[in-house]
């Protein structure tokens, strides 16, 4: 189905909170008017947020690609940040570095990667101290 | 319960939204947190918060929430009303505290339940 897949791509502009899900936001919209069961929709919604949120709150933005077919939806965050030191410890329920600042806003909870592995059937998380994180997320449309 | 019970059960005052008014709630979910709210997915949701920025009105856009209810007569600003409106959100605000809310309308029959609980 190699001629069946729409590519999106957004920049996650860090600058403005307010608007930080943007990107989110968009791709719902996409998948609602293509038709995906809304469940499929909800989990793609909900982890691509949590990612796109990691990137402004974490490492002041970066770009979201996403691929949809009619088998699975992929979800790329990429950030050029401070990288994740130890991805176990970051997976955790509750452990989070943000600021009171972020918490005030409702975020930093530590639930952002729990809750992305939650709702994907597949997710991926390559870092480098100092360059990057990229988060790839994948969801199983059957 | 519909809407418009909630709205008298909390003495609350309707923000914008009143095409929802009719629409049935099931399940509700009280957090200042929006991660904990995205934690367990609800059908038929009321969202109450003490939270007031964009991303409520975000976060209830990716959970498919058509009712949010601020606490401690909390009113967001006006953009934040706007982006409720074009998502078709409903906003309502109460002077009851979190806690109280939440027993007031558990107290009416709304669970906690969530769809996709383990």
């Amino acid at each position: 189905m190699s001629d069946n897949i729409i590519r999106l791509h957004y920049d996650i502009d860090a600058d403005d909170f307010s608007s930080a899900g943007l990107a989110s936001s968009g791709t719902k919209r996409m998948l609602n008017q293509l038709g995906f069961n809304p469940a499929i929709v909800k989990k793609v919604a909900i982890s691509m947020y949590e990612a796109e949120i990691n990137a402004v709150i974490h490492a002041d933005g970066g770009c979201a690609d996403v691929e949809i077919t009619p088998e699975k939806i992929v979800v790329v965050i990429s950030d050029k940040g401070p990288g994740i030191p130890d991805i176990e410890q970051a997976m955790q329920a509750g452990w989070s570095t943000a600021t009171n600042e972020i918490r005030e806003q409702g975020f930093g909870a530590g639930m952002g990667l729990p809750n992305m592995k939650r709702y994907t059937d597949d997710m991926k998380i390559e870092t480098e101290l100092g360059v990057g994180t990229k988060v790839t997320l994948i969801i199983n449309v059957n | 319960m519909k809407v418009k019970d909630i709205i008298k059960i909390l003495d609350a005052k309707l923000i914008t939204g009143e095409e929802n008014l009719e629409l049935d709630i099931v399940s509700g979910c009280g957090a200042d947190l929006m991660s904990d709210v995205m934690a367990y997915v609800k059908e038929s949701v009321i969202l109450l918060t003490g939270l007031t920025n964009t991303q409520v009105i975000r976060t209830a856009e990716m959970m498919d929430i058509q009712v949010i209810c601020f606490v401690r007569g909390k009113c967001p600003n006006e953009d934040v009303i706007n982006l409720a409106k074009e998502r078709g959100i409903t906003i309502l605000t109460t002077k009851e505290t979190l806690f109280i809310s939440c027993g007031k309308l558990y107290s009416a029959g709304i669970v906690g339940r969530g769809v996709w609980n383990e």
